[in-house]
């Protein structure tokens, strides 16, 4: 009968248009997405199901950003990985935030970059630049070396070029590559440890992988105490509980 | 054409501690006060309000509360030879802003300096000799002795509720207290907060090797508190959200926790938020301030007419205005002559980690941001510094202000920086690791100094300030020497431990954080050849005009600058409320 159709298809109708259209597709991240070179050879990344859709990373970018977070950040050792533990999520958010858009800064010339290093960042990149410039100069760097990019790479090969950007021993011409090492690094660590509002620190995986109450920010019970073992998980901003 | 407001008795110029104070003391006296903000509005309630503030990304790491540096900065190079470039983010230094300013979100170590601390240059000249301060040393008396200023800091604590154990009571040594310290009149307003368990342990070692350790005098108090204007304060909860952070608890001495309830309502009191003052103006003969110029929030320029011009901004803004009014001669470093912007000082600091055995529980969480123990014997001239070749020291202490996981969750120096042996380090780290810090003094010098900077502006069209300097040898002697103790005890707790003292010969790092104790700049002194303000802070050549703050030290010693700016801050208002405002005019006869 009409009727008992009716208020279904009317909830089904309400029901999907409810969705984020996120949802409806979700986000498989696997090296597929990125790599240029043909498909098999590398170690292939963690499929992820994800609800998250970058809004500042390009695919090829948030491939890369996603395959140096799983080795800086790994599974293995004590507690979660970066990317359980939603740290691309985190930096890609903030690449949106006055931060990414390098507005704490005071970026008016003249420029100096030459100036010693003692007298602090003199460049006119913005961490937006840094992520932008310096995934196209890392990933054409591999291509030239290896014949893949970046997230092409197996686990250790990628450790390898991580240490060499660290070390400053490959020289990519659009962002030095300490710097664009040590942004990375900064906000692998920041996206892991942040509040998880920020998209990061997921089901606060970082925080209890030292310990850390949280936003608890109250210990007068605990101050005379001295050596007892904290007996409480960690709580965030917004209320979320362990 | 500018807008001209109606004049008012006294402006001051930034409203962080020291316009706090002074418009308190000057509506006491009856006057018309204004202080003028280039900031927000802050308090307790809305800039602190848990659960929000407890988030460091946004408050340690991104630096909410700090001054925006893409309107406004600093310029640095190390010498006079040098080209100066932006202070592009922040690192060593961490500067204010808004209403209440860096005393907002201090961390709240109070201390007195030394008596000889205040006559620095008579002092070691009496003791070492003349020749033992070397060239190009420029340190100096303040002009004002300890023994006067002694009232001042008791006022100063009695308002901001310092949680303390007097080591020096009328000149009689108390256990448990600082025996090193400059005597004192009275016991602290508050006793010093709890212990935690890093303190403890820290206490033990000093003890073990002969030195008698003391609570850290902070403005976080260890009980409810009711100040002498009727304020109240609630108990620090060892939150361990202080520095860069609002308190929420109304623990933290602040102007806000402090000061303003009894001040914002009065009727003869106004502040202005988002008036960014460009100049102190002066009549024809350029010995009288009229008033200020400011820039409101839309842009507009604004006149305001005022009897008397308090600078009660941060140490680098008042000199950075002293030099865009006009007032005083510039100083230059290739002649010696010239007062405004000479000697620049600020701290060294160096330290140790230490990893106390594997199962101790630290719960490094638990913190205050004036929390902890802490031994003076290597401070001020509390030792033979004959032997040693250098003048000045550090004040030695464990402080715990917090855990916060990606600013203070630490690793030894060996560990790895990232993979899974730098998730390994950390974790075990994390309740083990405690840190002791020896934060020392910086003297003055010919080649360290401020100026107006000749490339870079600011969102105004300003020149910003420009500071010259950079390390000296005296201070790296100082700093090993220092460390060598902070190291020592470290060492009677562990075997592990990593040290972090400056190498002689490197150059200031704006990129690491140091601290925010800048001084100098308009010194105060009783010889106008050498200073920009008398012993009352009063300017030489303008006598209406008042530069309070660490702008007045002419150099720096080891302790946290707040007690001696809140003290010199009560006893300049003692001195204009008695003296200046009966019969204007200089205080002190050149």
């Amino acid at each position: 009968m009409k009727n008992d159709n009716e208020p279904r298809r009317r909830f089904l109708r309400q029901a999907i248009a409810i969705l984020p259209a996120s949802a409806l597709t979700p986000v498989v991240m696997t090296q597929a997405g990125c790599s240029q070179s043909t498909a098999s050879s590398g170690t292939p990344l963690k499929a992820v199901e994800s609800d998250y859709v970058p809004v500042y990373f390009t695919d090829a970018e948030w491939a890369f950003v996603r395959a140096a977070v799983d080795e800086l950040i790994p599974v293995d050792g004590p507690g979660a990985g970066g990317l359980d533990a939603g740290v691309p999520e985190f930096i890609d958010r903030q690449m949106e935030t006055p931060y990414g858009h390098g507005k704490l800064w005071y970026m008016h010339g003249p420029f100096h970059p030459e100036a010693v290093p003692e007298l602090g960042y003199q460049l006119g990149l913005v961490p937006r630049d840094v992520y932008r410039h310096g995934i196209a100069a890392c990933n054409a760097w591999c291509m030239k070396q290896y014949g893949k990019t970046f997230p092409a790479l197996d686990a250790s090969t990628r450790v390898q070029v991580l240490e060499q950007l660290e070390g400053g021993k490959i020289h990519l011409d659009a962002v030095p590559a300490k710097l664009f090492f040590g942004t990375l690094l900064k906000n692998t660590k920041e996206g892991y440890f942040a509040d998880p509002m920020y998209g990061g620190n997921k089901n606060m995986a970082g925080w209890k992988m030292i310990g850390f109450p949280g936003a608890r920010a109250d210990f007068a019970d605990w101050v005379d105490q001295p050596g007892a073992r904290y007996a409480l998980g960690p709580v965030s901003v917004l209320g979320e509980q362990a | 054409m500018a807008i001209k407001k109606d004049k008012v008795d006294a402006v001051m110029v930034g409203f962080g501690w020291t316009g706090a104070i002074m418009s308190m003391e000057l509506t006491e006296a009856g006057l018309n006060v204004l202080a003028l903000e280039r900031g927000e509005m802050q308090d307790t309630a809305t800039t602190a309000k848990y659960p929000n503030i407890a988030d460091e990304l946004a408050y340690a790491i991104r630096g909410k509360l700090y001054q925006d540096l893409s309107k406004e900065t600093l310029t640095f190079r190390h010498n006079p030879d040098g080209f100066a470039v932006p202070y592009r983010q922040h690192g060593a230094m961490l500067l204010g802003n808004g209403v209440g300013g860096a005393g907002f979100h201090w961390n709240g170590l109070t201390w007195r300096p030394q008596a000889s601390d205040l006559q620095l240059r008579s002092h070691y000249e009496q003791r070492y000799g003349k020749r033992f301060i070397p060239e190009g040393m420029t340190i100096q008396d303040f002009g004002v002795a300890y023994d006067e200023l002694e009232p001042y800091f008791t006022r100063f604590e009695e308002v901001a509720g310092i949680s303390g154990k007097a080591g020096n009571v009328m000149g009689k040594i108390v256990a448990g207290g600082n025996r090193f310290e400059a005597w004192r009149s009275k016991e602290y307003p508050l006793p010093p907060l709890q212990d935690y368990y890093g303190a403890q342990l820290f206490a033990k070692a000093a003890r073990e090797l002969g030195h008698e350790p003391f609570p850290i005098p902070a403005a976080n108090a260890s009980q409810p508190y009711t100040n002498p204007y009727g304020v109240r304060l609630g108990p620090c909860n060892f939150c361990g959200f202080c520095e860069d952070f609002g308190c929420y608890m109304y623990a933290k001495s602040s102007p806000q926790s402090t000061i303003h309830p009894a001040l914002l309502n009065k009727p003869n009191f106004e502040m202005r938020t988002r008036c960014q003052v460009i100049r102190v103006n002066r009549d024809a003969s350029g010995k009288v301030a009229t008033g200020v110029t400011y820039i409101d929030a839309q842009g507009r320029e604004v006149e305001q007419p005022a009897d008397i011009v308090f600078l009660s901004a941060f140490q680098m803004h008042n000199v950075r205005l002293l030099l865009l009014s006009g007032i005083g001669q510039p100083y230059d470093p290739a002649t010696g002559e010239g007062v405004v912007g000479r000697n620049f000082a600020y701290q060294m600091s160096g330290g140790v980690n230490a990893f106390l055995p594997k199962g101790t529980q630290l719960n490094p969480f638990i913190g205050a941001g004036a929390g902890g123990q802490s031994i003076d014997d290597f401070n001020g001239d509390n030792f033979d510094h004959g032997p040693l070749g250098f003048i000045g020291g550090a004040n030695v202490r464990h402080n715990r202000t917090g855990g916060r996981p990606i600013g203070q969750a630490g690793a030894p120096k060996s560990a790895k920086k990232w993979g899974s042996g730098w998730k390994s380090a950390v974790q075990d780290s994390y309740q083990r690791m405690m840190t002791i810090v020896a934060q020392g003094s910086v003297m003055s010098y010919r080649d360290n100094y401020l100026s107006l900077d000749p490339t870079y502006k600011d969102a105004y069209g300003q020149p910003l300030l420009r500071v010259t300097f950079d390390w000296h040898e005296n201070e790296f002697k100082m700093t090993k020497y220092t460390v060598g103790q902070a190291e020592r005890i470290a060492r009677a707790l562990t075997d592990e431990v990593d040290v972090n003292v400056r190498k002689s010969g490197t150059h200031f790092d704006t990129r690491v954080y140091q601290s925010t104790h800048t001084t100098g700049g308009a010194v105060m002194g009783a010889d106008p050849k050498t200073s920009v303000v008398n012993r009352y802070l009063q300017n030489w050549d303008v006598h209406n005009v008042f530069v309070l703050g660490a702008s007045a030290f002419p150099q720096n010693f080891g302790y946290n600058p707040t007690g001696l700016v809140g003290a010199l801050s009560y006893w300049a208002a003692r001195a204009i409320r008695e003296q200046y405002l009966k019969s204007p005019g200089p205080l002190v006869q050149a």
